[in-house]
């Protein structure tokens, strides 16, 4: 793979050597060059994130359930609004405001999103009225004591990452792209993450997550899909399992709701105090 | 007594009302939402030391307090109504029993416009061991000495967010007087402060107009607010009695500019907080100066620790203990101190914390050391164990008022 992009950098001579290689493997029938099926896992990806743009601005309540090895269980409910910025170079914004439990009703959770730079995230702690601007780095951390990391939350974005298609396998009903991707951005917890993304609505179904030493550390499911305006699909359970640590978190979205009136004036650390 | 008896008849009269209005705790997504929440503690605080001014309550102190908040608002989300009450009884000191009304307001938000009228807190600051900027609510002080507990505050607010940030008008009347605990409470002056009588250095006393601008944004990595405050002191100075027997708080009107700025990289938070005060004996300088770095995923656990020193300056006329006859006082414990400070967050279900934090004055020697640590219990109820000691090697040092009175306090609050 790196090898294969500094050969980019070089002169046409590596490149008639390539396309030789290429043209020699396709006669063996041999599968593509590694540099196809980067494109390939990235058009898969890029589909997947394009079959959801234009949607604006959506809000949506959920609860999430934590499980320890044991089977205790600790709830959060949750609403989390999204502002979708047009420009792909730039992440969305999001809002996430927790409900219960009741210690920390009314937190809110500002973030924008960016594509390899940290994200800008601002904590609103309402017992002091306080907005505090926080430090991003922390992606690898778990998010509200789950097994969701912050980077698993914030900023699906195509960007983030580089991809690989790796091949194609049924999945339930459904015939799955199965794609490799790596983190680009800094710090974060994973080598890799391996996802299946279906072939008929381009939705993830799967996602692995491999932790820094490349063990497999969680594997996410994506359930329940509803379409929205005959356009956007959303996944209204999430699965997350955390094999090193038998722990678990599921996510129960309620329906969401699509072009609220959200806009940037409602993404604002002044507009934090306000959410409750 | 009279007076508990009459804030409890008040407030169950109060509850009954609510009780009426809002009968149930209807889920969000209503065509308009009615919600309630709130905290009830218990809590005891054990004095270790005996106390040093006659009359204080020794060994333990048991307290109680509740604070219910009370939310309406429209479908579209942009008419906002909150009522949050608050009521501690004390039973050792009665200037601790005491009532407020934490939130009375109604918000209105149109487009980039926000208006709110009524009482509410507002927090601008951004350093941890002391919050300089904040200047538009009092210190409800007989709640913790931490000044982070606030008395609400009557005013109009009009805010603007525009792109290039958000600028804020607040006109305040109806000044509230600092609370300080009563003959029989610790952590309090040689005598005890008469509340309910201050002087003022204008004629309106407490309806004298206040105003403060605001303006705040972020700018990449740097997060910046301004302000201005002309109005009554949120701070007093003291004033011998004529009967000797206490103190009286004088509040002379100010003007104050500030900043508050932080500088946000990668595991790296660098805070300033800097004021200007004329109006409070010689025009001074206060300002505090730090960093905060974090440790993340400690060891490779869940654990973060971030460590904090702050640098405090506050240039005001120093207290001369020789002169309390004649003389204004005018307490700070940090005219030139260091702050250290460490933060665990374990990051767990229950989220776990404990903050630390050290004060050391650089002339007199060590001040205080503060420790606190909190952990959800079940769903909704959460235990917090609050501990300050305050050393003595501190003669000069307004902390020093506090020798005896290292406490430790533990509160076991119901969410609900």
């Amino acid at each position: 793979m790196l090898i294969l992009k500094r050969l980019k950098q070089f002169n046409t001579f590596n490149y008639v050597i390539l396309a030789g290689v290429l043209v020699l493997a396709s006669f063996a029938n041999m599968p593509v060059a590694a540099e196809d099926l980067d494109q390939k896992g990235y058009d898969v990806a890029a589909r997947n994130d394009r079959s959801d743009r234009g949607f604006n601005n959506s809000r949506v309540e959920l609860e999430m359930v934590l499980k320890n090895a044991s089977g205790a269980e600790s709830r959060r409910v949750l609403e989390q609004s999204t502002l979708e910025l047009p420009d792909e170079s730039v992440g969305d914004k999001n809002l996430i405001v927790f409900f219960s439990p009741a210690d920390i009703e009314g937190t809110a959770l500002l973030s924008y999103a960016k594509i390899l730079d940290p994200d800008d995230q601002w904590l609103y702690l309402p017992a002091l009225k306080r907005v505090k601007r926080i430090s991003s780095k922390n992606k690898s951390g778990p998010f509200v004591g789950s097994e969701f990391a912050f980077e698993d939350i914030t900023g699906q974005e195509l960007e983030k990452y580089e991809y690989t298609w790796l091949r194609e396998e049924a999945c339930g009903e459904l015939t799955c792209d199965v794609v490799e991707r790596r983190p680009l951005y800094k710090d974060s917890g994973y080598t890799r993450q391996i996802g299946w993304v279906d072939q008929t609505d381009y939705q993830a179904r799967k996602l692995e997550y491999y932790d820094r030493k490349g063990s497999l550390l969680k594997t996410q499911l994506f359930e329940d899909y509803k379409l929205y305006d005959d356009k956007y699909w959303r996944a209204h359970v999430w699965r997350m399992k955390n094999h090193q640590t038998g722990k678990s978190t599921d996510l129960f979205f309620k329906d969401y709701e699509f072009n609220v009136g959200l806009s940037d004036g409602d993404f604002v650390r002044g507009a934090l105090s306000r959410q409750r | 007594m009279k007076k508990l008896q009459k804030i409890l008849l008040s407030m169950r009269i109060l509850i009954r009302v609510l009780a009426v209005l809002f009968l149930f705790k209807l889920p969000v997504v209503l065509a308009q939402s009615f919600d309630y929440s709130g905290q009830v503690a218990l809590e005891v605080r054990g004095f270790p030391e005996e106390s040093l001014w006659p009359g204080q309550v020794e060994g333990a102190q048991f307290s109680s307090f509740l604070e219910p908040e009370f939310r309406w608002r429209n479908a579209d989300r942009d008419s906002l109504l909150k009522f949050t009450p608050f009521i501690r009884v004390d039973a050792a000191d009665d200037k601790r029993t005491h009532f407020d009304i934490r939130e009375a307001n109604w918000r209105k938000i149109a487009g980039d416009w926000e208006f709110l009228v009524g009482a509410t807190r507002i927090f601008w600051g951004v350093t941890e061991s002391r919050h300089l900027v904040n200047i538009i609510n009092q210190i409800d002080y007989v709640e913790d000495i931490d000044e982070e507990d606030f008395l609400g505050q009557p005013m109009v607010q009009i805010g603007r967010q525009s792109d290039f940030g958000r600028f804020d008008i607040f006109l305040m009347t109806g000044f509230r007087e600092r609370t300080f605990p009563g003959r029989d409470g610790r952590i309090r002056t040689p005598l005890p402060v008469k509340t309910g009588d201050a002087v003022y250095g204008n004629s309106t006393e407490q309806w004298h107009p206040d105003v403060a601008l605001r303006y705040s944004h972020f700018f990449g990595d740097f997060d910046l607010g301004l302000h201005v405050f002309r109005g009554i002191n949120r701070e007093p100075s003291f004033v011998l009695s004529s009967d000797n027997q206490s103190f009286t708080p004088h509040y002379t009107l100010i003007t104050q500019a500030g900043i508050d700025l932080q500088f946000t990289r990668d595991a790296w938070l660098w805070k300033f907080e800097g004021i200007v005060r004329e109006g409070q004996g010689d025009t001074f300088a206060a300002v505090v100066a730090g960093l905060e770095y974090t440790f993340f995923q400690v060891a490779e656990s869940d654990i973060d620790l971030g460590l904090i020193v702050e640098g405090l300056y506050d240039g005001r006329d120093k207290l001369n203990f020789n002169n309390i006859r004649d003389k204004q006082i005018f307490p700070s414990i940090f005219d030139k101190d260091i702050f250290l400070g460490a933060r665990l967050a374990l990051n767990d279900v229950q989220d776990s914390s404990v903050l630390v934090g050290f004060i050391t004055d650089i002339e007199d020697g060590p001040a205080t050391l503060r420790v606190e640590a909190e952990r959800r219990l079940g769903e909704d109820l959460k235990i917090e164990l609050i501990g300050q000691a305050f050393f003595e090697e501190a003669p000069k040092n307004p902390a020093s008022f506090f020798m005896q009175d290292s406490f430790v306090t533990l509160r076991l609050s119901k969410f609900f």
